[in-house]
């Protein structure tokens, strides 16, 4: 693990979750959606806090992507989801929400496995020839590279 | 009535974001490390390599879904409950998924992790 693959992992955790506060944001000014008008959702895009969401979550997308390249989904998902504390955080501090002691704790226990899973390798060893810029042997590579 | 709506919201973004986690991680793998690709051949090719992976498609579409599921939730429920309770099972969903599908090696580790994450998300949902 490099510094770089540091830097993409914490930009997958910190642009999930701006860009969720800020679609909440957006949604709690237009209401409750019911399955009666649920064109409202489509609407939605044109509020100009769910589309400043959606463009963070395509930042947030192309990392993971860049993540999932390199390391295990087992890997990537845990060492991520600190971003579940920081959304604690904004909607404690940010939307003025009660977190209650055992909400305390959870975040507690999440910050303990994150520590856990990104101590330890990235990606299971020698089924991806991850380093390497071309494409691995297999069949979908091939076709995908012709 | 307002519980049902993002309970509901909960089950399906947990059946579609591990759908389409596993689906993407699977193509990203094929796709191989990007940051490489990136330095040798551009932002273009990388691209292409992607979006011309069927699975890829797929995947991108399953979260689609997951999104949208996701709006319906935030609009129920609290930030706070709507989010890492879909999350904490999607988590767990992913594990065995991971294992399940991608094969992935699952040591000690990782288990003691996955516990302790999805745990603390649970702890955040009640």
């Amino acid at each position: 693990m490099t510094f770089r693959k540091y830097l993409v992992l914490a930009g997958v955790t910190v642009c999930a979750t701006a860009g969720d506060s800020l679609l909440a944001r957006g949604m709690k000014e237009l209401g409750n959606v019911s399955l009666h008008n649920l064109s409202a959702l489509l609407l939605a895009i044109l509020n100009p806090w769910v589309t400043a969401g959606i463009l963070l979550l395509l930042a947030f997308f192309a990392c993971y992507m860049s993540a999932l390249s390199w390391a295990d989904l087992t890997y990537v998902l845990p060492a991520t989801s600190l971003g579940y504390v920081l959304v604690a955080l904004i909607a404690r501090f940010g939307f003025h929400e009660v977190i209650s002691p055992t909400r305390w704790l959870g975040i507690a226990l999440i910050a303990a496995g994150v520590g856990f899973v990104a101590a330890g390798p990235s990606v299971t060893p020698g089924r991806q020839h991850l380093d390497s810029p071309e494409p691995s042997r297999d069949p979908v590579s091939q076709e995908v590279k012709s | 009535m307002k519980d049902i709506y993002a309970w509901a919201a909960i089950g399906l973004i947990v059946l579609t974001s591990t759908t389409g986690d596993v689906l993407l991680s699977y193509s990203m793998k094929r796709v191989g490390h990007v940051g490489e690709l990136l330095k040798r051949r551009g932002v273009l090719a990388v691209l292409g390599r992607v979006l011309r992976t069927p699975t890829f498609a797929l995947g991108l579409m399953a979260m689609g879904i997951a999104f949208y599921s996701l709006l319906f939730g935030l609009s129920w429920g609290n930030l706070s409950l709507v989010v890492p309770a879909s999350a904490s099972l999607t988590f767990v969903a992913n594990a065995v998924a991971a294992r399940l599908f991608l094969h992935e090696r699952v040591g000690r580790r990782r288990w003691i992790a996955a516990l302790l994450v999805a745990g603390g998300v649970v702890l955040m949902a009640v």
